[in-house]
């Protein structure tokens, strides 16, 4: 069994005719029901949801404060590389795209630790190009020896690893991963991902599973938005998810709504999804799966991230930075390319100082090493 | 209420039976003041929230010394994990009074009895104050008593549902059965909630969601400290049972006083 039996099943739905069709009436038996039945979820999803998505944050704002309360945890990211063996259309590492390509040395990984540690984070998330040659999983290893020392939880966002590769880094202190399919089209997929070890949809697929099973934590998925029909990708994202958590009860399962931004490259055929779609698309995942964790990355900006706040988040980045050493390394100009653009450059303490205005609670320690 | 009635729990004398949960408050200085409204003698606080290294950011500062800290083991999803907790917080300074919760369910958080029972078993003989929260169910509270668990926690409805008491007729019976002290842990939405627990017996309940998201939590606190001190008071004072059934005026048994017998 793999989550792909359950995307056989539903990718080839005539969801255009379904989200056509669904009424109002079905929303709002779906708002006012509870449980993870996915036609449910699709009427969430579906565009006569859009008449009530007031009443849906009303829900998801409850439901979000019962199971978390007001709080929310804040992580940075840390590239470690960016070189990258792929040719992702939407990616500025695209191994096309002329850049200076660099991974930091143990030395430069001890300072860019120190420097994220003294703004008071306790949560990492370490990220790498897929390049396996230059960033293979014994360097992803000796990194966290020099982490450990100065966080209390440690989450990847690297290439994807065979089951017995995820085991080693969770008994090495990795808790979480986060790998995003992309797109759960397998022909999109094949289209954008042009070239690469990334190319192989089911390896991709089956990662986090992989992981669930290794001992790690957490496990965060996502889809990026702005690369196939936004609906169809959250339903197949949605399901991924429920899949995981019913399997993986032992596993904290999030999601992240990761929207296409501006990055080196000549990728143009971003679709659009507006704001009120993220909207829609928060809401309908807290009232699909009320105990899933939801990520809301700098790839947002500043005002957008506090309207968002209370729909559904669960997490959020601060002090981010997507260049390879971006917190200690200066970079001349256009020597040190961005993985993409981000739209929030506040710091821990403009973050913490935000939560605290809008009466959330800013947790920068939620695990320890055990 | 003039008469003294104190909860022994660890060889402590409790005055308060409402116990205080820190977690999902929107910041520490306002769960402080919840707390200094309620006046609990116990305070939960999960390790894994603790930042020692932080002055400003640490749970601790905000708690007052008066009150006994027990930690908790959130997070933890087997036995194994709850007791390496339990063991850091100890060794952190947090004393030995340890909360175990163990789920490996992280859809609906429910605990897993048989792992919690394991963790009660090793804490227990490391001389730890362990406090079990568990789904109630009378042959698992009768294990974790007999293990030495110096209290059990049975739910109230699912963690953060605020639904309050659905396990009812389970909880009565672990007050009537179980002799160590009966606390219902989680679900309790409002002080008529945890007054119900009061009325029945239980010996105290321990309240986190419904006064942290409360509009008010300082105000909330107040208001299940009283109904948790009414609730107690009424369960001391004989409540009456509640038949509904009137007095007939042909009695069923009437014959049996019949003097022509």
């Amino acid at each position: 069994m793999s989550y792909y039996d359950i995307l056989l099943k539903y990718r080839d739905l005539p969801f255009e005719k379904i989200f056509r069709e669904l009424s109002p009436q079905e929303v709002e038996r779906s708002i006012h029901s509870e449980g993870s039945d996915p036609e449910r979820f699709l009427a969430l999803l579906s565009p006569a949801a859009e008449e009530f998505l007031e009443p849906m944050a009303q829900k998801a704002h409850a439901l979000t404060l019962m199971h978390f309360g007001r709080t929310i945890q804040l992580y940075t990211p840390m590239y470690l590389s960016n070189f990258c063996e792929n040719e992702c259309a939407y990616c500025g590492f695209n191994a096309r795209n002329r850049m200076p390509r660099r991974t930091l040395t143990l030395g430069e990984v001890e300072k860019e630790a120190a420097f994220i540690a003294s703004t008071g984070i306790e949560h990492l998330l370490i990220l790498t190009g897929d390049a396996r040659k230059k960033s293979p999983p014994s360097y992803i290893k000796e990194c966290l020896e020099v982490l450990k020392k100065h966080f209390s939880s440690i989450s990847a966002e690297i290439y994807a690893l065979s089951g017995d590769e995820y085991a080693d880094l969770a008994r090495s202190g990795i808790d979480g991963l986060t790998l995003y399919q992309e797109t759960y089209s397998e022909a999109d997929y094949d289209r954008v991902h042009r070239a690469g070890p990334k190319k192989d949809f089911r390896f991709r697929l089956d990662a986090p599973e992989r992981a669930a099973k290794s001992g790690m934590r957490n496990v965060n998925i996502g889809a990026l938005l702005g690369l196939g029909d936004w609906r169809k990708e959250v339903f197949l994202m949605g399901l991924h998810a429920l899949y995981l958590q019913d399997r993986y009860g032992e596993v904290e399962i999030g999601a992240s709504l990761p929207r296409l931004r501006p990055h080196a490259g000549d990728f143009k055929e971003i679709r659009e999804v507006s704001d009120k779609n993220i909207v829609q698309i928060i809401v309908a995942l807290r009232l699909f799966l009320p105990r899933l964790g939801i990520a809301l990355s700098t790839r947002e900006s500043a005002s957008l991230r506090e309207d968002l706040l209370p729909l559904g988040i669960t997490r959020m980045s601060a002090g981010s930075t997507t260049r390879v050493g971006g917190h200690t390394i200066p970079s001349p100009e256009g020597e040190n390319v961005p993985q993409f653009e981000i739209s929030d450059p506040r710091d821990v303490e403009e973050m913490k100082a935000m939560l605290v205005s809008k009466g959330y609670q800013p947790v920068l320690k939620d695990w320890m090493q055990l | 209420m003039t008469m003294e009635d104190p909860l022994v729990l660890g060889g402590r004398s409790i005055k308060s039976r409402l116990l205080i949960g820190t977690g999902k408050f929107s910041g520490y200085p306002l769960m402080q003041k919840a707390l200094e409204a309620a006046q609990p003698d116990i305070v939960t606080v999960a390790l894994r929230r603790v930042d020692a290294g932080s002055k400003a950011d640490n749970i601790l500062e905000y708690i007052p010394k008066s009150c006994i800290l027990m930690a908790n083991t959130s997070g933890a999803r087997n036995a194994d994990e709850a007791v390496r907790i339990a063991r850091l917080a100890k060794a952190a300074g947090q004393g030995s009074w340890i909360k175990i919760e163990v789920v490996q369910d992280n859809k609906y958080l429910l605990p897993d009895n048989l792992e919690t029972l394991r963790a009660v078993e090793i804490l227990a003989k490391e001389g730890f104050v362990v406090l079990p929260y568990m789904s109630p169910d009378l042959s698992m509270a009768k294990r974790m008593a007999d293990a030495g668990a110096a209290a059990v926690m049975p739910l109230g409805s699912p963690i953060g549902s605020n639904r309050g008491v659905k396990t009812r007729e389970i909880v009565e019976i672990l007050v009537r059965e179980i002799k160590v002290p009966v606390i219902v842990d989680a679900g309790l939405g409002s002080p008529s909630d945890a007054c119900e627990c009061m009325e029945m017996g239980c010996a105290a309940v321990l309240v986190n969601t419904a006064i942290a998201i409360a509009r008010d939590p300082v105000a909330m606190a107040q208001a299940f400290s009283d109904a948790v001190r009414a609730g107690r008071a009424a369960y001391l004072a004989g409540l009456a049972a509640s038949g509904s059934e009137a007095s007939a005026s042909s009695p069923l048994t009437g014959f049996l006083r019949n003097e022509t017998r």
